[in-house]
């Protein structure tokens, strides 16, 4: 049985912090300190999927954030690494996003599927 | 504070540093006021007042590999720096954080530029500004 | 008759009360105001063509005078792009934003 199930829903967190987003991070974190983790992005977090995100050109007062976040890389990162990333099927068409514009490694799962993804990990982290 | 004639908005705002895009989209409004010659009143308050704190430092990623200077990553108080500069003379940025907010964070060491105050400040700055713009938090 | 600048940066998805702002953008066109719709941040999901139960759809139909306009950042920042972006939404900026706001007596509010 795989042992955590990180789930995130709030996405976007302003942008401008190294770890944004922050539970994306911490999960590639914990893989590579050996945890055995996948992820589950809801809600709103069903958006970080979505290929030819840029969040470049971000300048305040002079001062540039050269290195901008690029959540869709991070999740291809997360699967390339190994940690199976699920998104909620009903949440992506919610928002009118399809298939084609999906970015490669995540696995589609329907909210009827969600208890037995929870009943599949011996821990769920609800963020 | 403006003089007679000149532009400025207030903005009150409340939301700590890396929590939401609301830090993010206000700290650009007040870029873009400051550029176009707009001064730009702040009210930090509750967490907002962590923004402009001194200690706020760098770090490295671990998760890609990178290091401080690759990361090159601005802190929230650097951004606001910034816009003290763009906002140093004419267009004018002031900045108070909340004072007994700082007191309660333990967040009385910023950078230079904003000064303390309260609520009164706040009242001040919209009956003096061109236009106010309340940003609660959620 | 006033100018008003509502700023929706909340979503209908994680927040239920986005409701009532769209309803009072379209109460205050109805009631002969001149009303801005800026959306921003995870607003602006509400702004990709193909949505369901779309706000903005239901805010045109309600009220065709409210301009609604989306922050240019967050919609690339969301990949909301070339033709994603919803009919009778302009895509703008934070520049555009401070132009509006900066007017004496125009009533901006921020949700």
């Amino acid at each position: 049985m795989p042992g955590i199930l990180s789930i995130v829903e709030r996405a976007y967190h302003g942008t401008i912090e190294e770890q944004d987003d922050t539970i994306l991070w911490l999960s590639h974190m914990i893989k590579n300190a050996g945890g055995d983790v996948s992820v589950l992005l809801r809600s709103n977090a069903v958006n970080y999927a979505v290929k030819g995100q840029d969040a470049s050109g971000l300048s305040i007062g002079g001062v540039a954030l050269g290195i901008p976040p690029t959540l869709d890389n991070d999740v291809v990162a997360l699967s390339t690494a190994g940690v199976t990333v699920y998104v909620v099927e009903e949440d992506l068409s919610d928002r009118g996003i399809g298939n084609d514009e999906l970015c490669d490694g995540v696995t589609k799962v329907k909210r009827s599927g969600l208890a037995k993804l929870f009943d599949d990990h011996d821990a769920v982290w609800h963020w | 504070m403006t003089t007679s004639g000149e532009k400025s908005i207030t903005i009150a705002l409340m939301d700590p540093p890396y929590e939401s895009g609301t830090t993010t989209t206000a700290l650009r409004i007040m870029d873009a006021a400051l550029r176009k010659g707009i001064s730009v009143n702040v009210f930090a308050y509750e967490g907002a007042v962590n923004l402009t704190m001194r200690g706020q430092a760098p770090h490295p990623n671990p998760v890609k590999g990178t290091s401080i200077e690759e990361q090159d990553h601005p802190s929230t108080a650097k951004f606001i720096a910034g816009l003290f500069t763009l906002g140093a003379d004419s267009p004018k940025l002031e900045w108070v954080n909340c004072g007994l907010c700082v007191d309660e964070r333990g967040a009385g060491e910023c950078i230079d530029g904003p000064r303390r105050g309260g609520p009164g400040d706040l009242f001040k700055f919209s009956q003096e500004s061109t236009n106010t713009l309340i940003i609660g938090t959620r | 008759m006033a100018d008003y600048v509502l700023i929706e940066s909340r979503d209908p998805f994680e927040y239920s009360d986005t409701g009532y702002f769209y309803e009072v953008a379209a109460d205050l066109s109805k009631a002969g105001n001149n009303v801005t719709f800026f959306l921003v941040q995870n607003g602006v999901l509400t702004a990709r063509k193909g949505i369901s139960n779309s706000a903005v759809d239901k805010l045109q139909k309600a009220a065709p005078n409210v301009k609604v306009l989306a922050d240019e950042f967050s919609l690339r920042e969301r990949a909301i792009i070339g033709g994603k972006l919803a009919s009778g939404v302009a895509s703008s900026d934070v520049d555009e934003l401070v132009d509006l706001l900066a007017v004496s007596g125009v009533k901006a509010i921020w949700h």
